[in-house]
């Protein structure tokens, strides 16, 4: 193990991280904090992202959170909370800058809509990366299946959804095991 | 109800039910920001999700989008610190409880059982932005290219996003 970093070092490897991390910055961030810097070691970095996916919100977010907390408390949860977040925001509000300013111009109104359309097209590819799992356990289907026609087809909103289906989830798996 | 309050409410309440990721709470952020408070309309909706997908970093950029579009900088700030503090306040409280937990049986079953649901959330998010986005027919044939690479080949999304991007700046079927 390395020295255990203090609340800047927190700040600058999560800002590095937040810049360098296009389209997943999971995989980079287990680099960044096991090989490269080596804040935890490879089974300390599986538990502690498995309770930041246990929780709510972005896995990558309460991950810094916990990271920060863990070597410096509070103003190290901030620290890297920040550095993580400060340079993705700029750089979308630049984008949307840019979106405001030319949404009358009708190749940009184009260009933003192939774009759109592409980024939908990722967003399925990770719904079926993240279904292949379920493959072969009827019931996890249909769990899956019973909270996309709540939401889609019913327009139910999120919270009493999860109520009703996370529960009866967790207690068929620990009842069914399925 | 003045904007902050309504963005720090939606986005605080969305914090806390974030289990999965961030791309579960899409649907519903969608179904405030569309439905209930008018922010967006359906196709900005889409092209913030876009612009955050364009966007290095964690994959909540559209947060940040949707608070400064409705309310500017003070926006922006609130919707962040909405979106992030409640989880982020929990998380470093779980982190404290999370010896006690670790054996128990009940932790794996709520693992377990919140798989299915991330995946129907993630799939709803898929067909609400694909539905937002793909108005005309050359558009949905780009999600569908889009989707098939991204599943069969290990092509950059960064890649995938730019080629989406040309294709639409040719203005080809739309």
């Amino acid at each position: 193990m390395a020295e255990a970093p203090g609340v800047f070092d927190l700040f600058r490897g999560f800002l590095i991280l937040g810049l360098s991390g296009f389209g997943g910055v999971l995989p980079l961030a287990r680099r960044m904090i096991v090989e490269e810097r080596r804040w935890l070691t490879p089974l300390e970095f599986t538990e502690l992202l498995g309770l930041c996916q246990f929780l709510p919100g972005g896995n990558i977010i309460n991950l810094s959170v916990a990271i920060g907390t863990r070597f410096c408390g509070l103003p190290g949860a901030i620290a890297a909370l920040v550095g993580l977040i400060a340079a993705p925001t700029a750089i979308v509000i630049v984008l949307g800058a840019i979106y405001a300013r030319f949404q009358s111009d009708p190749h940009v109104v184009h260009m933003f809509a192939g774009l759109a359309a592409a980024a939908a097209g990722l967003l399925i590819a990770m719904a079926i990366q993240m279904a292949r799992p379920l493959w072969g356990k009827p019931l996890r289907i249909a769990f899956a299946v019973v909270c996309f026609v709540a939401i889609v087809v019913f327009h139910f909103p999120l919270i009493p959804t999860l109520f009703v289906l996370a529960p009866l989830s967790a207690y068929a798996a620990k009842r069914l095991g399925a | 109800m003045p904007d902050l309050v309504a963005l720090a409410l939606v986005f605080g309440q969305l914090s806390l039910v974030a289990f999965g990721g961030g791309n579960t709470t899409l649907p519903e952020m969608h179904r405030y920001a569309v439905e209930v408070y008018h922010w967006t309309t359906d196709a900005e909706f889409a092209s913030f999700f876009a612009l955050a997908r364009a966007a290095p970093g964690p994959n909540l950029m559209i947060v940040p989008l949707i608070g400064w579009h409705v309310a500017g900088w003070s926006g922006m700030f609130v919707a962040m610190a909405g979106m992030f503090g409640p989880s982020s306040i929990v998380t470093a409280i779980a982190l404290r409880l999370w010896g006690r937990f670790q054996h128990q049986a009940w932790r794996r079953a709520v693992q377990t059982g919140l798989i299915p649901i991330s995946v129907g959330l993630v799939a709803a998010s898929a067909a609400l932005i694909t539905k937002a986005s793909d108005q005309q027919w050359a558009l949905a044939i780009v999600t569908a290219i889009v989707a098939l690479l991204a599943t069969k080949t290990r092509l950059h999304p960064l890649w995938l996003l730019a080629a989406g991007a040309a294709f639409g700046w040719s203005g080809f079927g739309q």
